[in-house]
């Protein structure tokens, strides 16, 4: 009944409110999303620098190849299963093979030439520097 | 058909709390994806364990049970914000229960891009031994 009295404005308010609330006591742990693919991917911003960081273990360095255009990056390869000789009996088989491909878009145009790749223990990790002329610009107002 | 390779999965899978116990680290805990196969006298375990370093991984074969723990660091980055997630790092555990005698002397493990590798030779099995009854 209170509802009448408030205006739809401050209903709003608090209603981002709580949302904001409800984020800061769940963590990250609410705002982790299903990656659509594999390989799952964070996104990390800086200044002017974006770090992706994707989860690809059993897969080589080498046989990652990475893409940027414009403001997209794609992650592609293969994960090839283990090569075995004969008379092995499997028990369990749950790590997935085959190949694989994903974009992501990225929070701005990046300069392709200085993109660096690194792996590590199963994780990849792509940084990518914004694009000079992406940059946003100081313009200075001069008095006449 | 157990032989065929599954799809690639991207998400981990959520280790359940057991019953009646707590977490002792505020993170979670996840399943690694493993396969295990047998030759005629190795048991392998293949276990998929993103961000995880040869220090932090645990293995321990009690009786028949085998029991894999590892910690991934937090893969916080210094100086960047998270803005998008589609995972975390975590601790991971396992547990396995094996059916053949294992020579626990000669265990091998070797961690190569984010797997595990777990050899478990077979023990000899314990040779029929003739007991010759000298006559007195």
């Amino acid at each position: 009944m209170y509802r009448r009295y408030l205006r739809p404005s401050l209903w709003r308010e608090m209603e981002r409110l709580q949302r904001d609330m409800n984020q800061l006591v769940g963590g990250l742990g609410s705002r982790v999303v299903t990656p659509a693919s594999f390989p799952a991917m964070n996104v990390w911003t800086g200044d002017d620098t974006a770090v992706i960081t994707a989860e690809v273990p059993g897969v080589s360095a080498d046989e990652i190849d990475i893409s940027v255009v414009g403001e997209t990056l794609t992650l592609s390869g293969e994960r090839k299963p283990e090569d075995l000789e004969g008379g092995v009996r499997y028990h369990r088989r749950e790590r997935g093979g085959g190949r694989f491909s994903r974009s992501i878009e990225l929070p701005f145009r990046v300069d392709a030439d200085k993109v660096e790749a690194a792996y590590d223990k199963g994780i990849l990790r792509v940084t990518l520097p914004r694009a000079e002329a992406d940059k946003p610009r100081k313009i200075t107002v001069r008095a006449a | 058909m157990v032989n065929e390779v599954p799809t690639l999965e991207a998400q981990k899978e959520e280790a359940p709390i057991v019953e009646g116990t707590e977490r002792t680290r505020e993170r979670r805990a996840y399943i690694p994806r493993s396969d295990i196969y047998e030759t005629d006298d190795t048991i392998v375990v293949l276990a998929d364990m993103p961000g995880v370093d040869e220090e932090s991984i645990e293995i321990t074969l009690e009786k028949n049970v085998l029991t894999i723990t590892a910690y991934a660091e937090s893969s916080d980055l210094d100086g960047y914000e998270l803005v998008y997630a589609e995972y975390e790092s975590g601790d991971y555990t396992r547990r396995f229960t094996l059916s053949d005698q294992i020579d626990q002397t000669k265990i091998e493990a070797s961690l190569r891009d984010g797997v595990l590798k777990l050899m478990l030779p077979k023990a000899e099995p314990a040779k029929a031994r003739t007991i010759k009854v000298k006559a007195g």
